[in-house]
Order: structure tokens, then sequence, then C-alpha cells
């Protein structure tokens, strides 16, 4: 539940020799002992370390937005301000003073000359690059025209005008020759098209990527596997979602921290894999995966709940995945997913609590989900009506009876009402046929 | 002839001659009127010389068509005549003349003896010899339903009728114009088993469409007033996608209480017709009974209350139309469809329960539902009222008696007939020119040979 416990970062340890990216995470590694996404009220500043670039400003600017603490919120508005000041981004920046609205006081106010600066930079900028990328064209040399792209798009990104940079990173495919030019190609586009929230094309472009497997390095391997998870959570499909972050190797390390954090790639499988796997998959895939285990350090809540879960104690599993909603709903690519998952976890607990049993006493089991019996009575009613569990209650008794429908009756009835069907049908066909013969006929002894 | 002025000299010679005029004069007429009755009497000899063989009976026919007008002409006079002739054995001619003395218009005291002798000549006519002139057979029985009708005893008219369809029919799966004119009796005399046992059997032939739709629409009446739901949406559902080249009033009324019956048997209603419906009635009938598809959409929502007060909204339409009995039939069959959804979550429930998750006020209610459905078949269980709750029951039928599979094999039995019927007819499709015309006019042409010309008829 908390990591008062003193362990060095899990994933350098387990990877000490391997060709992993040891560079040390930014300021706050002194901080990585503490799980950030936990049951506690979330730490910002060790939050925004776990990223860099434009997602560390959307994501800040998300929480301010949904969190009710003041404090808080003022926090996050500060980071944000310090964060876009590093950049060029003056869209942004209007935003986020706007937000501020001058509550953190005379340092955190529109500063006017930074923008006319910065935005008379660009122009100077971008007339440069067009010069040069007109002198390459007219040169015809492929890889000049193709980093004058490349360098286009990441201009228009960092300026935030994101259209244009997709556009730019697309038109360097006519002007790729290795493979290499290609994986960069697709990681630029699905970048820009993560911060665009247009998921249709991070798939098309994951796919497109995997195409060319000799340049795939496990990094980019492990990107290409985060992005596309992220595609199918927001498409809704969990279980898609869940396989795809569980192949997520631990190379990842936090080479894609413009994207994602290790710890949410543990969050987002673990609780996808929850919610959509059955049993022997959710040991297979999730308990027993090594790789995977390295993640879940990272997050020892959601470690805990998953193990809860399989072993069957579901009021401290309910407990755990209460304790961590405020923080996830204050993530960006989760909070609209949250109350899907969650109840598509709690109905899962309700029926692998049912299935071996011939009778239940729902009081027991009222007290085992911490919910009164009334309020059980009417989730069971709902399951039951959606065919989820085979069962039926006694609601003077206050229990639970299993019950399989019996399939010789059923197939009787079936058989018996499809006879009665057909020949109804059979008759009206042969009535509807003879009227319109009868019509032919008194039609063609007229013409005669 | 010279004028009578030229006979009033005193000549004997022209008086005489005069009378002689005078008296050939009233011979003359004499002589008409006896000819007529002569011709009566000599058409009524024949009838009975030639009622014999076949061979006669067809030269009879011949004999009395030509003999139609005249009879018309002497129909209230043909009484005595028919006293002379007996239904049994000369039913045809007996049919010429009745139908010949029942054109005219009858008044009161006439109509009800006349009633007895159509009744005694139905019953006891033969029906080969009746079947060589169905139309005058036909009109003489609408008239008889009339009759019937104008002395308001209609119950009179229902067992003539059915002797009478038995007789007309060339075989049980033939529609004669009199069974929508013997149900029609049935309905308004109350006599809704012996409707029943007309409906029970397959109609394949219908001489008119017109008789189809009636038959159909009052067919449905009767089943809906016996409680037999299924057989009523059969006939209505045969009404409403009958071919249908314009739409009619009896396909709309149809199409209203098929939808309440719909409601009531299937607690749904299809919201298109099947594609084999007439692309009239497609069009049409949803526009024509707006009011009763509100109220399907009211009852799919599954609240109560909106329906309940739809419902009162538009009373007056639904009793104009004569449905309202049906109308509130369809509400309390939603009380019925909500408690039977009950019955697959529940071992055990509260009355107390029941009548709040089926919206109704008060427990009693409840159990006066519970106790109805328990009575009517529709659900099995018992309530314990010491403890004001219901136990449910499985449906207790095993499948295994002996009763069961005689019922199974019935009805493949009557599943391969159907089916060997639809064959037959297949068969006899494929072979009939005028589709084999229309077909190889619109056949696709994929070689050479597919041009030349599908076999027609050659005039030689």
């Amino acid at each position: 539940m908390d990591g008062e416990e003193d362990t060095s970062n899990p994933m350098m340890e387990a990877n000490g020799t391997g060709g992993v990216d040891e560079a040390p995470l930014s300021s706050t590694s002194t901080r990585k002992n503490r799980p950030i996404i936990s049951g506690e009220p979330l730490d910002i500043e060790a939050y925004a370390g776990l990223y860099t670039g434009r997602t560390k400003i959307k994501r800040l600017i998300f929480i301010a937005s949904r969190c009710d603490n003041p404090a808080m919120q003022l926090e996050a508005l500060r980071m944000a301000y310090d964060e876009i000041k590093k950049g060029e981004n003056t869209q942004l920046y209007r935003e986020v003073v706007q937000k501020i609205e001058g509550r953190l006081g005379p340092n955190y106010e529109m500063d006017a000359a930074w923008c006319s600066t910065i935005e008379r930079k660009d122009e100077q900028r971008k007339e440069k690059l067009e010069s040069e990328l007109n002198a390459y064209r007219t040169n015809l040399i492929k890889e000049s025209i193709r980093m004058g792209y490349n360098d286009f798009g990441d201009f228009y990104y960092a300026h935030g005008a994101l259209g244009d940079a997709f556009k730019s990173y697309i038109r360097t495919r006519d002007y790729c020759t290795t493979s290499k030019h290609i994986i960069q190609m697709c990681l630029n586009a699905i970048l820009v098209s993560i911060e665009m929230v247009q998921f249709s094309n991070v798939t098309s472009y994951v796919s497109r990527a995997e195409l060319t497997p000799e340049a795939l390095d496990p990094p980019t391997v492990a990107k290409l596997c985060c992005a596309s998870g992220l595609a199918h959570l927001e498409a809704k499909k969990y279980k898609l979602a869940a396989r795809k972050f569980l192949e997520v190797g631990p190379e990842l390390g936090n080479s894609y921290s413009e994207v994602i954090a290790p710890q949410d790639v543990a969050t987002y499988g673990g609780l996808c894999a929850l919610a959509s796997f059955d049993r022997t998959e959710l040991k297979n895939k999730v308990i027993d995966n090594i790789n995977f285990r390295d993640f879940l350090e990272l997050v020892p809540e959601v470690r805990e709940l998953i193990n809860d879960f399989y072993s069957s104690h579901y009021a401290s599993c309910l407990e755990y995945l209460g304790n961590l909603k405020p923080n996830l709903m204050l993530d960006i690519h989760l909070y609209n997913h949250v109350e899907t998952l969650y109840d598509q976890i709690r109905n899962k607990a309700l029926i692998q609590y049912t299935l071996p049993f011939v009778s239940v006493d729902m009081r027991m089991m009222a007290d085992a989900f911490k919910t009164s019996v009334s309020g059980l009575e009417k989730e069971l009613e709902a399951l039951i009506t959606d065919n989820q569990i085979q069962a039926r209650i006694d609601s003077h008794n206050k229990i639970l009876y299993a019950r399989h429908a019996d399939q010789r009756n059923a197939t009787f009835q079936r058989v018996l009402q499809t006879g009665n069907e057909f020949d109804q049908d059979v008759r009206a066909m042969l009535l509807r046929a003879n009227l319109l013969k009868r019509d032919c006929n008194l039609k063609a002894s007229r013409k005669v | 002839m010279r004028s009578l002025n030229e006979f009033n000299c005193n000549n004997w010679k022209s008086k005489f001659y005069f009378i002689f005029l005078l008296r050939s004069l009233s011979r003359y007429d004499q002589k008409t009127q006896l000819r007529g009755v002569n011709s009566m009497e000599g058409l009524v000899t024949q009838i009975q010389g030639l009622s014999g063989t076949d061979s006669d009976v067809l030269s009879l026919q011949n004999l009395l068509k030509q003999a139609d007008d005249s009879l018309h002409a002497e129909s209230t006079r043909l009484l005595p005549f028919l006293d002379q002739l007996d239904p049994a054995k000369h039913s045809l001619g007996y049919l010429y003349f009745l139908e010949a003395f029942t054109a005219g218009p009858v008044t009161n005291e006439h109509a009800s003896s006349s009633v007895l002798m159509i009744a005694r000549f139905i019953s006891s006519c033969v029906a080969e010899q009746i079947r060589l002139a169905p139309d005058k057979f036909i009109s003489v029985c609408k008239r008889f339903k009339d009759q019937v009708l104008l002395l308001e005893e209609p119950l009179r008219g229902v067992a003539p009728m059915l002797t009478a369809i038995r007789k007309l029919q060339s075989s049980s799966e033939h529609l004669t114009a009199l069974h929508p004119e013997f149900l029609l009796l049935c309905l308004l005399s109350k006599c809704y088993k012996t409707g029943l046992s007309i409906l029970e059997e397959d109609i394949f032939e219908v001489d008119q469409p017109r008789d189809l739709f009636l038959f159909c629409y009052y067919g449905g009446m009767i089943s809906i007033g016996h409680k037999r739901f299924r057989k009523a949406l059969e006939l209505l559902h045969n009404v409403v996608t009958a071919p249908m080249p314009t739409i009619n009033a009896i396909a709309v009324e149809a199409f209203k209480k098929y939808i309440l019956v719909s409601l009531i048997h299937n607690g749904q209603f299809p919201t298109n017709l099947p594609k084999y419906a007439s692309s009239v009635a497609q069009r049409n009938l949803k526009n024509l009974c707006q009011p009763y598809i509100e109220l399907a959409n009211s009852y799919s929502n599954g609240k109560i209350a909106d329906l309940e007060t739809y419902v009162e909204a538009n009373k007056d339409k639904f009793e104009s139309d004569n449905n309202l009995g049906l109308v509130k039939q369809a509400v309390s069959s939603m009380y019925k469809r909500n408690i039977q959804r009950l019955t697959q979550t529940y071992l055990t429930l509260s009355l107390q329960d029941i009548a709040n998750r089926v919206q109704l006020n008060s427990p009693k209610e409840a159990e006066m539902h519970v106790l109805q459905m328990i009575k009517d078949g529709e659900i099995y269980a018992t309530i314990n009222q010491k403890d004001g709750m219901v136990r449910f029951l499985e449906d207790p039928e095993q499948y295994k008696t002996c009763e069961m599979i005689e019922r199974i094999d019935s009805s493949i039995q009557r599943l391969m007939t159907v089916s060997k019927k639809l064959n037959v007819m297949d068969e006899l499709m494929s072979c009939d020119p005028l589709y084999l015309a229309k077909a190889g006019r619109e056949r696709q042409r994929f070689d050479f040979d597919d041009f030349d010309n599908v076999p027609q008829r050659y005039n030689i």
C-alpha cells in the first residue's frame, strides 16, 4: 500500500547488465522510491518529473482543471508555467496565464515581451527553414530534403501547430531511404497523433512501423507497444489494450517519457487486464509475467489489488480500487474509462464469487463486498437479467441458488415452437401464392 | 282492321265478326296466361323428369338458363310451383325457382316464412346439383342472411349457413363467399365456438380476395373473443400481408387490431411489416393507424404510468374504433410481462416487492394479478399468504409423457404434408407458361443460346 521500504529502482537492478537505458531519472530520482501513483494525494512534482516535453505541460493543465484542491491546482499551474517558459509555445502560454488569473503573484503574469520575442524568432526561423528547404528541393538531395521536412515538423510541434507538424512529418515519407528513416517518421507521426488525440492514425503508423522489423531495436518495439496500447484503450477495447501493455518489455525505461511513463504502463495494463481477462489469462499473462512484474513494482497498490482479486479477497481489492480512484481521475488518458473499468471489475468479482457455489448466503456476500443486502440484491438482479450469473434469488431467505438451465426442456420447447412457426409461415405463403396466381390469371385472361 | 264505324251498320255479318273478334281477343289473353302458367308447369314437369341422371341434369341446366328471365318475371307467383318440387331430388330446379322468388323485396311477415323455406332447402338439397349454379346459391344464402338479420335472430342462421358452406365447398381448403357471412352471423349471435371450428381448417383456394379479407378479419375477432391470441395474430397477419393493389378499409381495421393483439401476445410490435407484404400496405398502413403506433412505442418503453396516461388521453379514438376493450387488455398484459420477467430472476419474492417492481399500487393488487396469471397458466407459482411471499416454480412439463410424443409426432406429420404441398406447388409453377414467359424475358444472358426464345405457345 505504501512505499516506505527502501527499494532501489528495481528496473535498473533487474537488468543491471543488458543494454538498458542507464540514464538516471530526472532530479526527482531521490524520490523514486515512493510510488507516485498511489492512494495518497498526488505528488505533483514527482508526477510531472516522469514526463518531458509537451505531454508534461498538457498533463499539468489537465490536473489543474480536474483537481478540487486549490493548492494542488496552483502548484500544477505554476509548474506548467515554468515548463512552458523553457519552450516556445506561446499559445499554451497564454492558456496557462489565463488559468492562473494572477493568483500566483507577479512572477507568473503575462509576459508580453517574452511572447513577442518568441513570435519574432518564430518568423525568422520559419523563413530560414523555408529557404533551406527550397534550396534542398532544387538540389534534389533526398536526405537533405527529408531532414528539412523533419526540422519543419519539429518546429511546428514546438510551437503547438500540430496539424502542420503532422503534415510535415508525413511528407518525409517520400524521401526515406533506409528503414531507420521510416521508423523515425512513424514515431514522429505517432507522437503528434497522440497529442492530437487521433488514435486511428496511431494504429496505422504502428502497423506501418512493424512492417520493417530489421530496424526495430527493443526500446522502439516497446514504444510501439505502448502507442498501440493507448490507441486500443481510447477505443475502449480493453482486452487488446491489456495485451499490448503486457507485451511492453522492460527496455522501455524512460525512453518514451514524451508520451507515457512506466508507471502508466503498469496501471493501464493492470486495470484493463483485471477488467477483461478471465482467470487463466490473468494468471498466465499478468501474475506470472516476469517482465510485467517489474512494472508492477512501480505501482505496488495495483500489484496488491490484482493479487487480492486472484485470491478472492474482494473487500481489500475493492478498497484499493476506491483509494486509487481520485488519482486515476486526474490521468489524461484514463479518466473517462475509470468508471467503466471499475464497474467491469466489480461485476467480475461478483460473478467469480458466486461461481463455485450451489447456494450463497447473501448476507455473507454483502459483508465480503462491503455493501448492504438490498444493494447487493439489486446488483445481482442486474447481472442475472443480463445472463452473466446463472442463479435465482430467494428473496425471503436472502439466499442465492445456482440454477442451470435445463437444456433438454429448452430444446423441446424450441422445437415445438419452430414447428408451429414453420407451419404458419408455409400455409400463409401458399395462400398468398394462390392469390397472386389468381390475379395473374385474371390479368392474362383480360389481355387475351 | 276496318274501323268500328263500318260495323255500326246493322249488318249481321259485321256484328258477328265483331263479336268473334272480341271473343278471340279474350281467348288470346287467356291463352297467353295459360301459356305462362303452362310454361311454368312445363318447366316443373321437365325438372321433375330430368333430375335423374347427371347428363339429364346438365340439359336441364341449359333449359333453366334460358327460362331464367321468365322466371324472374313471374317471381311473385312461383310459390305454388315450389310446393310441387322436392328440394332433395330437384335441387337445381328448386334453386332457380327459389332464387327468382326471393329476388323481390321482402316484408317482415314474408321474411319469417321464407327463412324457414330457405333453411329447409339448404338442409335437404343435393350438393352436386347446386354446385352447377354456385352464384344463384350464394345469392340465395346472402338473402337468407339479410332476412335473418331483419328478423334480428342471427342465431337461426348459424347452423343453416354452416351446412350451406359445407355443400358449396369443393374441398375443405376452399374459401367461398359464404364463409364471411357465416362468421358475421356467429359474431352477431355470440356463438363463437361454431365459428372456431371453421377457423381450424386451412384455406388455400380463394374465389374473391374480398372474401378472404373479411373472413380473416371476422375470424380474428372471433379468436380474440375466445382469447386465442395466437390464432388471431395469424389471421390478422394474413389480412395485413395479403397482396393488395390498393389500400382497403378492412386491412386498415385489421392492422389496428393486429398491433394490439401483437402487443398482448408477444409483448412487442415489429416496426416494419415483412418484406412480402404489398408495397401499398407498407407505405400507407402506418400512417392511417397513427394512435396505435404511438401506443406500441409507449408500450415498448416499459413505463406503465406513461402507457396509461396515453390511453386515457386517446380514449375516444380507441372507442370509436370499438377497440377500447382490446387496448385495456394490452395495458394489463404489460403487468403480466413484467411479472413474468421476475420469474426469471427470483425464486421467492414478497408481494410488496412485486408491487414495487411492477409499479402496482398495493400488495393486494399484486396478489390478484399473480392469482389470475396462475389460473390462466401463464406462470407457475404458489402464494404463501401467511408470509406474503410468492414462490416461483419451474414449468412442470418434462416432455416425457405419451401425450407429448403424440403431439410431436402429429406435428411432424402435418409439417411433412404442408411441405409436400409446397413442393407440388413449386413444380406446377415452374411449368406454368405465363411464369416461364415472364422469367424467360427477364433472365440473364451469358451465352448465344440464351438469346433464343423461351418456349411459348405456338399457334399452329
